[in-house]
């Protein structure tokens, strides 16, 4: 009998997903545990395992479409069986439970582990503590997500300890169980959760024992018959390192991280423009001191309605000079130099997760109070995975600022197709002559990247010098 | 080294320090011909004359004040209080002129004191004679509050206290004099204010304790090693400047804190440590603070009762347990 398969629960926390290709296609026979489609979800690209056995009747989304938890995705059945009444059930929106919610096996997300297999623990700690942060961030937002892990009134509770501790570890706290009065997860049971045992267990005396005794599969896999001395030497070394009660199991030598599209996104087009683009760099230094007392006097102004940072001033620098100077503003076609007439600054943007670039349209005819509202509400929606397509796509010239991060200068990779990117730097306090005397000076290291193709050095000169002329006197911006 | 009982390494402390320096005397109820009502100031009579070894009347307001006084003019008094207790008539003269003369006089006036005795319950001596009072006095800015636990703690404090400035409320454990320790014999031996040390090492739980309460920990430890549980035990030494770093750097170490008194536990001194690190450690414990503490009520008189107030090893065990979630 055919039957309408659901969109599983794929993460803890996903709430829909996206279907990004289909591995399997209609009428193709399928059997328990076969990969049928990749599903992206809020955390990683997932792979959507059948369960059942049959025939793909019917394929219900396309690639591409975004699903919510259970609704329809395809029809299973028999070979044959008309479907036509169960595609009129399904577009109506009736769906089918998610009932794969425990077949979880092949997903590569940390926390889909359960706590009860300790081989299968080869996760990524660095991930895990951001979403262990995430998690502990989001507690009070979603209480219903973190039900599962025996905590009772859906909230997780968890002692301030635990919760430090499974950052650290990178344990996921909503796949513990808390041993703690009314379900509260404490020490013991994060470290548990860690050390892969399957119930948490906590008899101080007998501790050391168990850590040392699952030592030797930890550090080298089961020992070759023969070899307990050696791994007791092992053991005894680990154990004056770290102590008994501080016992972990030491993570392998790598972690293969399955790629999110975003970064086989960013992988493919910085490769493609590294090859393809015949890169050239220049770098100017500005004197930043005028542009430091405009900023000062622009937030003087705004008092408590807000302030604008160096970034905003220089993405409204880079604009308007790209008003001066609109043949950068530009991109190599193959047989044609596409001219932009409108100035889309694409501002480059480090998530956790990769680089995302989102567009300020028209930077030159926007104030740089609109600029500034633009870009830090765009971050702040980049970081909840909020942007739409479009506001991601149509950079005619990228920025990219690392001053904040403490760099002095640096060259960045051209974001294609736009043929230019702007790299900027710190504002560093440095020893500059003036009037044959060496005087304290506000200095910033600016460097453009350009394709060749497009743009000479020359060209980039200019807009360069136009830049600067605009940096150095600020109430240039204002125009 | 030599080992010493606890009064005996008071009655050192105060012989070195009388002998060292002039100004330093000795004043209150019995302290001289009778040699102390608990023989701390044993053969110091002898030693100093009755100039520097006074025998006061009962009026501990009226010495207290002559102590101050004295203080004011140049003197070093240890002015000893037969037990805290009977300090609550005095509480008058400590509070508002000890502790406030140097802030009234804008600096003019040093009140170098020490106002010491015997603390905190005894054996049946009932709810008038059995009082932990540290919480009253620690309270109070300008004085100090010094409450050894061991013969060597209390030498090396009482000779800090005689030489410190300001007023210091020396607490003796009443039920200490004959506990004996190893005591360093060097005249200059001496435990700065302030300081607190680590009793016993352990990496499960730490407790924290002072006085009379440092033993029944230590006791409490010994049983709950048995168990393969080790807990630290952290002594202040001095709850008025309080050493919080100590305390600190245990609980993160273990992350877990059971505090230890034999006061009463309504606004008691372990209240302001519990909050203390709650403050510094949150992200580091495991279970919330607890505090073991006497019951909430007037000692009672009879034996098996007054057992019952008094915080005992087992509960120290109970509350261990508590906070390593093994009940």
């Amino acid at each position: 009998m055919a039957q309408i398969i659901g969109l599983p629960k794929l993460s803890p926390t996903m709430e829909e997903g996206i279907l990004v290709r289909w591995v399997k296609k209609e009428g193709d026979k399928v059997q328990p545990g076969d990969l049928i489609a990749e599903v992206e979800t809020d955390k990683a690209n997932m792979d959507f395992n059948l369960e059942d056995e049959g025939v793909l009747l019917k394929l219900l989304v396309k690639e591409g479409d975004t699903v919510k938890l259970g609704a329809p995705v395809a029809i299973l059945g028999e070979e044959g069986e008309d479907v036509s009444k169960l595609v009129s059930q399904a577009s109506a929106g009736g769906g089918a439970p998610a009932k794969q919610e425990q077949k979880m096996e092949a997903a590569p997300a940390a926390d889909a582990m359960p706590p009860a297999e300790p081989k299968a623990k080869a996760e990524m700690p660095a991930e895990t503590a951001d979403e262990a942060e995430t998690q502990r961030l989001e507690k009070a937002e979603k209480p219903a997500a973190k039900a599962e892990g025996g905590n009772s009134g859906g909230k997780l509770l968890a002692s301030p300890l635990a919760k430090s501790l499974a950052i650290e570890l990178g344990v996921d706290l909503r796949q513990v169980k808390g041993s703690g009065p009314g379900g509260r997860i404490v020490e013991r049971d994060v470290k548990a959760a860690a050390a892969g045992v399957a119930e948490p267990q906590y008899d101080v005396a007998d501790h050391e024992a168990t850590a040392v005794t699952a030592l030797p599969e930890v550090l080298h896999g089961p020992p070759p018959a023969g070899s307990d001395e050696s791994a007791t030497r092992a053991i005894e070394v680990f154990k004056g390192k770290f102590g008994p009660l501080a016992l972990k199991e030491p993570s392998d030598e790598y972690v293969d991280k399955p790629l999110t599209p975003a970064r086989k996104t960013i992988a493919q087009r910085l490769l493609q423009a590294k090859r393809e683009m015949p890169h050239f760099r220049l770098t100017s230094t500005v004197d930043a001191g005028p542009l430091g007392d405009f900023r000062q006097r622009l937030n003087q102004l705004l008092g408590d309605r807000g302030k604008v940072s160096f970034n905003d001033l220089l993405l409204k620098g880079a604009a308007l000079a790209l008003r001066r100077v609109p043949e950068c503003n530009a991109a190599f076609m193959g047989d044609s130099i596409r001219f932009y007439t409108r100035v889309h600054l694409g501002v480059a943007v480090a998530l956790e997760t990769g680089l995302i670039t989102p567009v300020v349209r028209n930077a030159d005819l926007k104030g740089i109070g609109v600029i500034s509202a633009e870009v830090r509400d765009m971050v702040d929606r980049a970081k909840r995975r909020q942007l739409k397509a479009a506001e991601i796509q149509g950079a005619t010239f990228t920025v990219s600022n690392l001053g904040m991060y403490g760099i002095d200068q640096f060259d960045a990779i051209i974001n294609p197709p736009a043929a230019c990117i702007l790299a900027i730097g710190r504002i560093q306090r440095v020893p500059v002559v003036e009037n044959d005397r060496i005087v304290i000076g506000d200095r910033l290291n600016l460097t453009l990247s350009c394709d060749h193709r497009a743009v000479d050095g020359a060209l980039g000169a200019r807009y360069m010098d136009e830049l600067r002329d605009i940096l150095e006197r600020p109430e240039s911006l204002a125009l | 080294m030599a080992t010493l009982s606890y009064r005996e390494a008071l009655n050192q402390a105060i012989r070195e320090e009388m002998d060292k320096d002039e100004r330093v005397f000795l004043m209150g109820e019995e302290v001289g011909y009778y040699q102390g009502a608990y023989k701390v100031s044993q053969g110091l009579l002898q030693r100093f004359s009755e100039r520097r070894v006074i025998d006061a009347p009962i009026a501990e307001m009226g010495f207290a004040g002559v102590g101050i006084g004295a203080a004011m003019v140049g003197l070093r008094p240890i002015i000893e209080f037969m037990t805290f207790n009977f300090s609550l008539v005095a509480i008058d003269q400590i509070v508002n002129n000890a502790a406030k003369i140097f802030q009234m006089s804008a600096g003019q006036y040093h009140i170098p004191i020490v106002f010491r005795g015997p603390g905190g319950p005894a054996v049946q001596v009932a709810s008038q004679h059995s009082q932990a009072l540290e919480s009253f006095y620690a309270h109070v800015p300008g004085l100090k509050v010094v409450m050894p636990s061991t013969p060597a703690d209390a030498k090396g404090l009482l000779k800090s206290a005689v030489r410190d400035d300001n007023p210091v409320i020396f607490i003796e454990g009443e039920t200490l004099y004959n506990t004996t320790g190893e005591v360093p014999e060097e005249e200059d031996f001496l435990i700065p204010i302030g300081k607190g040390e680590v009793k016993r090492q352990g990496a499960h739980v730490t407790l924290v304790a002072w006085s009379a309460m440092v033993p029944v920990c230590l006791a409490a430890a010994e049983k709950l090693a048995e168990q393969g549980i080790e807990a630290e035990v952290v002594d202040p030494r001095t709850l008025r400047p309080l050493d919080d770093s100590v305390i600190l750097e245990s609980v993160k170490k273990t992350g877990r804190c059971v505090i230890v008194e034999i006061g009463w536990p309504m606004s008691g001194f372990g209240a302001e440590v519990a909050y203390r690190v709650q403050r510094e450690c949150l992200d580091q414990l495991d279970a919330p603070i607890e505090r073991v503490t006497s019951d909430d009520v007037p000692m009672p008189y009879a034996l098996n009762l007054e057992k019952q107030v008094i915080p005992q090893p087992a509960d120290v065990i109970a509350a261990v347990k508590k906070v390593l979630y093994l009940e």
